[in-house]
């Protein structure tokens, strides 16, 4: 440790958008035009007209350890490719510059080369070269990139008739077996199902524990949650924040996540529903002393107000409440009983000591004879359950989608 | 494989028939058949070279945005793919050439300069080709106009001795000239030994090799941008 790996100062990349003629419709330029231009141009002074440009990245800067692993982070377009991609040297920032210590291997995409005429063999050589491997290298690794595709049976065999699942897992095998010092792998780990997802974040652990320095993109907090030390939030080409993975990934989610406590629709003639029932309110109830922090150790309630027209229809709310990754925390149904007509307050109580840190929204139903699904809303409220104050010496994420309080017994036997 | 041997073969075919036979062209005294498929063996190695070196980086367009690695590999390894299929050819014209009686002499020892000459103008005009094509994305349409220009620009179908100096000296700016001649003076023992037109071919070739590496540099940095 200690010795820079990365060095990246000042990195901006310009773009040009667009045609470079103005108010030309070509997508590309062409040698005919060129050709069509020359005598104009010697006739009148040729005007500049300074093409439409934005950057993709601007005032980049930042270092990376040796043996570190950064997560990138940002969303969509914020430059996290573009980035890598300058970094891998496969296009030159327009200012700044970088420097890097060590052979670099790059995984911008799985299956990068891969030539669907060839076998599966031949294309573990051809990947193997262009990603930057030595012969001895990919004769050294062929048995372990095999077994880690699980495509023994099919190696000599043509990739266009392997699977999608069976292409993508020997693409990323090849590059998994990369022994390089730097290695910048892009959103790529999405790949093959579950058990192969995990085999992959191993491999990467792996990699990361024989001390090689790891630049990745994830869309997947959890991964950059485990595999990460150290995480870089891209916004709109800048770097917004900088630091240690729980704290960046918290604010970058919390960003994004804009805790919305009270959704309601105060019109019974448009509100989300139909003639049957219409919905009024959906609101987050904080009882806690601190106004509208909800921690660890506040009892949430959440409670939904609805129009029922039909008198003794029988109505019931489903509830779903979701982390920001998508993972469902649970599923509930209030009792289904007869309601009359007018308007009906439900309320569920969320003790406190049980939900994780971390933002939640509610999903839910609004359903008639437990059958019908008459409003249907998949982002009515959310929430961010802040971390409480904590009696143990572990200041790192638990990890689960719910941490209630549970009993435990020690017994000296 | 075959196709290797057989676009040659039928060139010279047409070339002996409508050439030789009907337009009764001169060949130096040497079997009209045998003179143009020993223009043509160089000549097909050229002209598939310049043509798959010049749609190289587009084709591989995948390939430049996604990894680094040396662009020039892209069109060099272009040009060298056509390497069996010239030695196929090759073999094929010197059958051809011991069953028609010739029996070469010491200078084809200087074949490989020739091949050498061959090499380096289809690199240069390849690597000019491949960058502007990616910039411009018509020229593509220009190269088989060109190779067809080139083509009879070129003495394949007609011995270079109808051209007189100075302007044989001129010609030789078409480096092709000097392959084709030192093909056939190599093997068949026809025309003259190198001189000063075989000198100004090698000048423009490697004028068009220098040039057109200095441009692709130039234009390298932007290619995975524009590709």
């Amino acid at each position: 440790m200690g010795n820079t790996a990365i060095e990246v100062r000042g990195i901006g990349k310009q773009y040009r958008l667009g045609a470079a003629g103005g108010d030309r419709q070509y997508s590309y330029k062409s040698l005919r035009d060129l050709l069509a231009e020359i005598p104009r141009t010697l006739f009148r002074r040729h005007q500049a007209q300074a093409p439409r440009t934005f950057w993709a990245l601007k005032d980049v800067c930042f270092d990376v350890v040796e043996g570190e692993v950064v997560g990138l982070i940002g969303r969509n377009g914020a430059g996290k490719s573009t980035f890598l991609k300058v970094l891998s040297r496969v296009t030159d920032p327009t200012e700044g510059r970088i420097l890097l210590r060590g052979r670099v291997g790059s995984l911008l995409e799985v299956g990068t080369g891969f030539h669907p005429e060839l076998t599966g063999r031949e294309n573990i050589a051809l990947n193997g070269a262009i990603l930057g491997m030595r012969r001895a290298e990919i004769a050294r690794q062929f048995d372990a990139i095999v077994a880690f595709a699980e495509v023994e049976k099919f190696i000599d065999m043509p990739v266009k008739h392997y699977s999608s699942g069976m292409y993508l897992r020997l693409a990323f095998a090849v590059a998994a077996h990369l022994e390089p010092e730097i290695l910048l792998v892009d959103e790529v780990l999405a790949v093959g199902d579950a058990a192969f997802q995990k085999k992959c974040l191993g491999k990467m652990a792996d990699v990361s524990q024989q001390g090689r320095t790891i630049v990745f993109v994830s869309h997947n907090m959890t991964a950059l949650r485990s595999l990460c030390t150290r995480a870089v939030w891209l916004n709109e080409g800048k770097v917004m924040e900088d630091g240690p993975v729980a704290t960046v990934v918290d604010h970058y989610l919390q960003r994004n996540a804009t805790a919305n406590l009270e959704s309601r629709w105060d019109d019974p003639a448009t509100a989300p529903g139909d003639h049957r029932a219409r919905l009024h309110l959906v609101r987050v109830n904080v009882k806690n002393a601190d106004a509208d922090r909800v921690t660890r150790e506040t009892p949430v309630e959440i409670e939904f107000q609805y129009w029922n027209f039909v008198p003794g229809a029988v109505l019931d709310v489903s509830m779903f409440l979701y982390t920001l990754e998508e993972v469902c925390v649970f599923n509930i149904a209030s009792p289904y009983s007869p309601k009359p007509a007018g308007l009906i307050r439900e309320t569920v109580h969320i003790p406190a000591n049980f939900l994780n840190a971390g933002s939640h929204y509610v999903r839910l139903f609004l359903i008639q004879h437990s059958a019908t699904v008459i409003v249907r809303h998949s982002h009515a409220v959310s929430f961010e359950v802040e971390e409480g104050e904590r009696a143990d010496g572990w200041y790192g994420r638990w990890i689960g989608a719910v941490r209630p309080d549970l009993q435990w017994t020690c017994e000296f036997l | 494989m075959t196709w290797a041997i057989l676009q040659p073969l039928f060139t010279m075919l047409i070339f002996t028939i409508f050439f030789g036979r009907l337009a009764k062209m001169p060949s130096d005294g040497i079997p009209y058949s045998l003179f143009a498929l020993t223009a043509l063996t160089p000549w097909t190695f050229f002209a598939n070279g310049l043509t798959t070196s010049s749609n190289s980086l587009v084709s591989n367009a995948n390939l430049i945005t996604k990894v680094y690695f040396p662009r020039l590999a892209i069109p060099i390894a272009a040009v060298f793919s056509g390497a069996i299929d010239f030695l196929l050819t090759f073999a094929l014209l010197m059958m051809y050439v011991l069953y028609m009686g010739f029996w070469p002499t010491w200078k084809i020892l200087w074949l490989p300069g020739f091949v050498l000459l061959a090499v380096v103008t289809s690199l240069g005009v390849g690597l000019w080709l491949s960058a502007l094509n990616v910039e411009y994305r018509d020229v593509r349409y220009t190269v088989p106009f060109l190779t067809q220009v080139w083509l009879f620009s070129t003495p394949i179908a007609y011995p270079s001795s109808m051209m007189h100096e100075p302007w044989r000296t001129v010609y030789g700016l078409n480096p092709m000239v000097g392959v084709v001649e030192g093909f056939r003076w190599a093997i068949l023992g026809s025309g003259r030994p190198p001189g000063g037109m075989f000198f100004v071919s090698c000048m423009a070739a490697a004028a068009l090799l220098t040039t057109g590496a200095f441009y692709f540099r130039r234009m390298e940095k932007g290619f995975a941008d524009i590709v």
